[in-house]
């Protein structure tokens, strides 16, 4: 009954390796600031892709949870000297709660319609944010203080590295398990067909409503990481252009692919600091990658590639 | 005591009745048939008693419970299970996966264990594949079992439905033209699997066209048209009635 070698154990072990190889590679700051950054959009496109890839259910506006995890942090801590780590899950209840409220409603809507009423939340809470001037300092930002964990702080890049690498590794581990369960079954069984769904027993609104929880959630805990690790904070990072991003990187990696969010997300956070140059260009970038991933390779980059070395075996 | 009684169910769509003041009752361990020309109403009848649509007026009720109105998931959990006319098979797994969903019920579904893959949670998903695999098998799907659903046969796909919905291990099984697209052989063997079904005492419900299959399997059989009752008995009374060979079984055309 135990194999030692099943993909999902490789998988998880690989992915381990390369995030403790990877510093050998990285020479400077900038480098590292990469490799984090990386790691936080990982993070939000596991969960995403969970809602996304494999229940079916599309979400335009989850950046805007990722900010609200953001703001909770800075405010928690910064305004009401909250420890960081309360903040953080502070953030992330209220934003459970939060999304927890909202999507019944919201995942009501099919298609097109959920597509646009995520896509009104996110520009809601985008709203919010840049006009609550008291509370958030309105489009100048605020400054975050910096993360302490029970007296230690994690200073310097390589420990943030090891931080976020390891909770991208344990955020990855869970989302393996859920999907192999019978959880996953049923959020697959959703995407696949939601009549036949709840024939088969399946509640497909507690489900839904549970892993849009579970997604927004994951965006709210890697907002209040990266709020700590900045050190400053904008609406910006609850705009719609973010949203896209995120739903970008899901597809370029792979619907229904855990390690292709993981993929999704590194290459679409490394190709636009190459591109610095080309800053005015980079919503260009993602519409081209968008569209370019429906037309020729629907599947994404990971669960492609894994069915071509299934074919090159045979 | 009756499985399933519908009194005076109705149900239209815009102000076109699709099933109109309908009442029959299934005994448990029946087969029992629901016959009737295209767009009589057969298949609104299964989509009202399994909960996909609510009725516009009557009631159902299942092992004597007013069952009216529940959603499909709860008179899943109730015994109630069905395939469906135009397939609705997960194409985005294999074909042993369909089956393991129609398990769910039986399994652990809460979150939490899920998340941290607590060992139950392995050896239960180590049970279901098992009795998955081996449900298929039983319904003749044996060398499919780690196939991609999408890539099944037409003839496949259909024992595939049956082979999900008696996961759930229902009490009663509605079937929705089961036989429909199939060659005459393979017609022969659906034969034989419905008949197999009913005597491992799951109460079935089918709606099919092949009269040659309705007749020689029914215990019962009722006669829909124009989502009205017409008629209903047993197979020589039905073959018999005046009123039914004119409406559907034959001569129909010539009196329209
Ligand atoms: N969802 C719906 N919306 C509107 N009208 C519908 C809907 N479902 C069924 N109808 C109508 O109800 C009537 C009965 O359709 P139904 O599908 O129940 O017939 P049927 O007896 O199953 O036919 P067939 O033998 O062709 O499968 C038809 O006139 C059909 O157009
Ligand atoms: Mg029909």
């Amino acid at each position: 009954m135990t194999t030692l070698w099943t993909p999902r154990r490789g998988g998880l072990i690989a992915l381990a390796a390369v995030i403790a190889v990877l510093p050998l590679f990285l020479q400077n700051a900038f480098h590292y600031d990469v490799a984090i950054l990386i790691g936080l959009n990982a993070i939000v496109c596991v969960g995403l892709n969970l809602l996304i890839g494999y229940a079916g259910q599309i979400s335009l506006g989850h950046a805007g949870f990722f900010a609200l995890g953001a703001y909770a942090s800075a405010i928690l801590t910064g305004e009401h000297d909250w420890p960081p780590l309360a903040a953080l899950l502070g953030g992330a209840l209220g934003v459970g709660l939060l999304s927890f409220v909202i999507a019944r409603p919201i995942l009501k809507l099919k298609g097109h319609y959920l597509a646009m009423g995520t896509l009104g939340m996110g520009i809601i809470i985008s709203i919010v944010l840049n006009q609550e001037v008291d509370l958030t300092g309105g489009p100048d930002g605020m400054p975050v203080p910096s993360f302490v964990l029970f007296g230690w702080e994690p200073a310097g890049e390589l420990t943030w590295y090891a931080l976020v690498g390891g909770l991208l590794l344990a955020t990855v581990w869970l989302a393996l398990n859920l999907i192999d369960s019978p959880v996953g079954r049923a959020l697959r069984a959703v995407h696949g067909s939601e009549t036949a769904a709840e024939v088969m027993g399946i509640d497909t609104t507690r489900y839904k409503v549970q892993v849009f929880v579970v997604s927004a959630v994951l965006a709210s805990l890697s907002g209040s990481l990266f709020a700590h690790y900045s050190g400053f904070i904008s609406p910006a990072e609850g705009e719609f252009f973010r949203s896209i991003e995120l739903v970008t990187m899901v597809v370029l990696g792979g619907m229904a692919s855990t390690f292709g969010a993981v993929v999704g997300a590194a290459i679409l956070t490394v190709v636009p600091q190459l591109l610095a140059a080309f800053h005015d260009y980079e919503m260009l970038l993602f519409g081209a990658v968008l569209m370019g991933m429906m037309i020729f390779l629907r599947k994404g980059l990971v669960p492609s590639l894994a069915q071509l070395l299934r074919e090159r075996r045979k | 005591m009756s499985l399933l009684r519908v009194e005076n169910l109705s149900k239209s769509f815009g102000g076109v009745a699709a099933v109109a003041d309908l009442s029959f009752t299934i005994d448990p361990g029946a087969i029992y048939s629901i016959i009737g020309p295209n767009g009589a109403g057969k298949t609104t009848v299964i989509n009202l008693i399994s909960g996909i649509f609510r009725p516009s007026g009557g009631r159902i009720f299942f092992e004597d419970q007013d069952v009216t109105g529940l959603p499909p998931y709860e008179l899943a959990g109730r015994g109630l299970s069905r395939i469906f006319q135009n397939l609705q098979v997960f194409a985005n797994m294999t074909a042993l996966e369909n089956v393991m969903v129609g398990h769910h019920l039986h399994c652990d579904r809460r979150f939490l264990p899920a998340l941290l893959r607590l060992p139950h949670i392995v050896r239960g998903d180590a049970a279901c594949r098992d009795f998955a695999a081996e449900l298929m098998a039983s319904v003749g799907l044996g060398d499919y079992v780690h196939a991609e659903a999408s890539m099944l046969p037409y003839g496949a796909l259909k024992r595939l439905e049956i082979a999900r919905a008696l996961a759930t291990r229902p009490k009663m099984l509605l079937l929705d033209e089961p036989a429909a697209g199939l060659n005459p052989a393979e017609t022969d063997a659906i034969d034989g699997l419905i008949k197999g079904i009913a005597e491992s005492g799951v109460t079935v419900l089918l709606v099919e066209h092949d009269m040659r299959l309705v007749m020689g399997i029914s215990d019962r059989i009722l006669v829909l048209d124009h989502g009205r009752w017409l008629a209903s008995g047993t197979a020589p009374q039905i073959r018999r009635n005046p009123e039914v060979v004119a409406a559907y079984l034959g001569g129909g055309a010539r009196e329209r």
